[in-house]
């Protein structure tokens, strides 16, 4: 892992995608998972904070959390036909509450890759890293 | 869990058995030459170790010659299992796109017919197919429709105008898959395909005008209604946002199922459900919407490649030569060591191979076996295969899907450009319309496994025989 957190990076799997964010608390790494979301289909630096839209979710445990997160997004990508670019998530007793804020899809300016069908239970976990105590939020996005 | 490689077994050139030990209640089999074996992933054969601890689960664990690291279950994975035995259904062992496939239609053009067209053809086709990530049909389902839709199939899209009642006979389950339960799949599943009909998607999705190159059993071609020359259309596209959402929905169900049937799983990403449980059924009704889905789709992107071609060539028709799904799991009945049972078979990135004589195939084929299609990647060769009588034993009559990928993504978006792949397309006169030039270099011909040696594996094995090879000429890619 090379990235100094809160940062992003994507991990390689043979036809899909891993995605894998890094923070100071849970909080952090799930909004950096998010962004690694994002750059599998365009640039989030190219995509405007121009709409948010609030996103909650509630899972017995990180892991399961990160997952419905990861597919809340994705469904409110497909559904609202938006990108995500900046990502504020708060996670108190197994709940996620957060605000994602994009803008429409524009096929010219963001030149969109792929799609994201859905996040997996594959290479997912949601914990801290030896050397620097750092959240690691990833797992495999089938696109 | 690693060291699953060195215990494969030698047991024919493209046969290697993995035999059960530890959890394992069956062995694990890859059919695929030495070469694709060596260029697997370790992680496919660990999966087909894990796939063969599941309750209930016949014969052996099962992977293609396409074979690669999937989520939970390979991606060209096979594995039936008996409801009896306490066996299970896993939407991981499915896949998210369910019901993805192959259609290939027949034009009666030649490359000469079609080469002063060409780029007016692929203009009209990229116009009026909707491709690539956010894209849009014109057609939109209210409730009842969409209820409508998933219960019929493509039957349902030929009742609307969508194509003719005579293609039905050449898809599989006549175009309609019984046993569907709209009522269990969500509303956000629903809401995710509102716009979504007759598009193709993106990623590897693609509708390509191809030439038939080779013939190499002339008298299945025939049956068939395959020549060598002529020009034909194939259509590679799933489910769409229902399908997915459908999966995602499901699999996290089964993340708990497992847990309360007490079933243990090497790995959470197996998640299952017994067939004969709640979770399970509502996951067999709704997946069967899915393919309902499916099939309506492609046969509305048809019907929109019809139109397409009746624009440049006027009065040609395009005949529908079969409709395969390679992400399913199907209720069938099987000949095993213990007589004939009905199974609950995952084809997971593998594509159902009924040889000849099965009942359940169309009169024009049931005396040579089903048409097998086999998509390539964009700019290499595709193939038609035909299911053999021994891909029963084999594999509970299944075959490959595709050429599989040998590189991620991003390895591939690093090594290509997409505007390159484009040019290099063109100079050998095949022509690529796509609105993401990233998407292209992610889906660049040489990031995928050599398609033509996939095929050979499955052929030598036995799985199913070649029957003809097709080269791409306009590429519509999502």
């Amino acid at each position: 892992m090379s990235c100094a957190p809160p940062c992003w990076e994507h991990f390689e799997h043979g036809a899909d995608v891993g995605v894998r964010g890094l923070g100071r608390t849970p909080a952090e790494a799930f909004e950096q998972a998010a962004l690694a979301l994002t750059a599998v289909v365009t640039d989030p630096a190219g995509v405007a904070a121009r709409e948010a839209v609030a996103i909650r979710c509630e899972a017995p445990e990180l892991e399961l959390l990160l997952v419905d997160w990861l597919n809340a997004l994705v469904y409110e990508m497909a559904t609202r036909h938006m990108l995500f670019g900046r990502f504020a998530a708060r996670i108190e007793d197994g709940r996620l509450e957060a605000t994602a804020w994009g803008e429409p899809m524009d096929p010219v300016r963001h030149a969109p890759a792929v799609e994201v069908k859905g996040a997996t239970y594959t290479a997912l976990a949601v914990r801290r890293r030896e050397e620097d105590g750092a959240w690691i939020a990833q797992c495999v996005v089938d696109v | 869990m690693t060291g699953y490689r060195s215990r494969l077994q030698r047991e024919g050139p493209n046969t290697w058995v993995i035999p059960p030990e530890g959890d394992m209640r069956v062995p694990a089999v890859v059919y695929a030459s030495e070469d694709l074996v060596r260029d697997m992933d370790e992680k496919v054969f660990e999966q087909a170790a894990n796939v063969a601890m599941l309750p209930g689960i016949v014969q052996a664990a099962y992977t293609m010659p396409d074979a690669h690291w999937g989520y939970g279950f390979p991606i060209g994975g096979v594995a039936a299992f008996d409801a009896e035995a306490g066996g299970v259904v896993s939407a991981g062992g499915v896949g998210f796109d369910i019901s993805c496939g192959v259609r290939t239609l027949r034009t009666g053009l030649t490359r000469a017919d079609l080469e002063p067209a060409k780029e007016a053809l692929a203009d009209r086709l990229y116009a009026k197919v909707p491709a690539g990530l956010g894209s849009t049909g014109r057609i939109r389902l209210d409730a009842k429709e969409m209820d409508a839709m998933l219960r019929g199939g493509a039957q349902w899209a030929v009742e609307r105008g969508w194509g003719r009642p005579e293609d039905l006979e050449r898809i599989e389950e006549r175009g309609r898959m019984a046993g569907a339960r709209p009522e269990c799949v969500s509303d956000k599943a629903k809401k995710r395909q509102r716009d979504e009909m007759g598009t193709l998607g993106s990623g590897n999705h693609y509708l390509e005008v191809q030439e038939v190159a080779e013939i190499y059993d002339p008298g299945v071609a025939t049956a068939f209604g395959l020549r060598q020359g002529e020009i034909v259309v194939s259509i590679h596209c799933g489910s769409r946002g229902l399908g997915h959402q459908i999966g995602t929905d499901y699999l996290r169900r089964m993340v708990e199922a497992a847990r309360a049937h007490g079933i243990r799983l090497p790995d959470r990403e197996l998640a299952c459900a017994p067939i004969r449980s709640r979770v399970g059924q509502e996951y067999l009704g709704a997946m069967r919407a899915g393919i309902n889905c499916a099939l309506a789709n492609r046969q509305i992107i048809t019907q929109l490649a019809r139109e397409a071609f009746a624009a440049v060539f006027p009065g040609v028709e395009l005949e529908l030569v079969y409709d395969v799904s390679h992400n399913t799991c199907k209720e069938e009945l099987h000949r095993t060591g213990a007589g004939e049972r009905r199974l609950y078979v995952h084809r997971k990135g593998a594509t159902r191979a009924f040889g000849p004589g099965h009942p359940d195939l169309p009169e024009a084929f049931r005396a040579v076996g089903q048409p097998v299609l086999i998509g390539g990647s964009m700019g290499t060769c595709s193939y038609v295969l035909v299911g053999t009588r021994e891909a029963e034993r084999l594999a509970f009559s299944s075959a490959c899907h595709g050429a599989g990928r040998a590189m991620s993504r991003s390895q591939a978006s690093r090594r290509w450009r997409g505007r390159e792949v484009v040019d290099g397309l063109a100079a050998r006169g095949i022509l690529v319309r796509s609105p993401s030039m990233r998407g292209v270099a992610e889906e660049a011909p040489g990031a995928y496994k050599d398609v033509s040696a996939v095929v050979e594996a499955a052929h030598q094995a036995g799985l199913a025989r070649k029957v003809a090879r097709l080269v791409p000429v306009v590429c519509i890619k999502g």
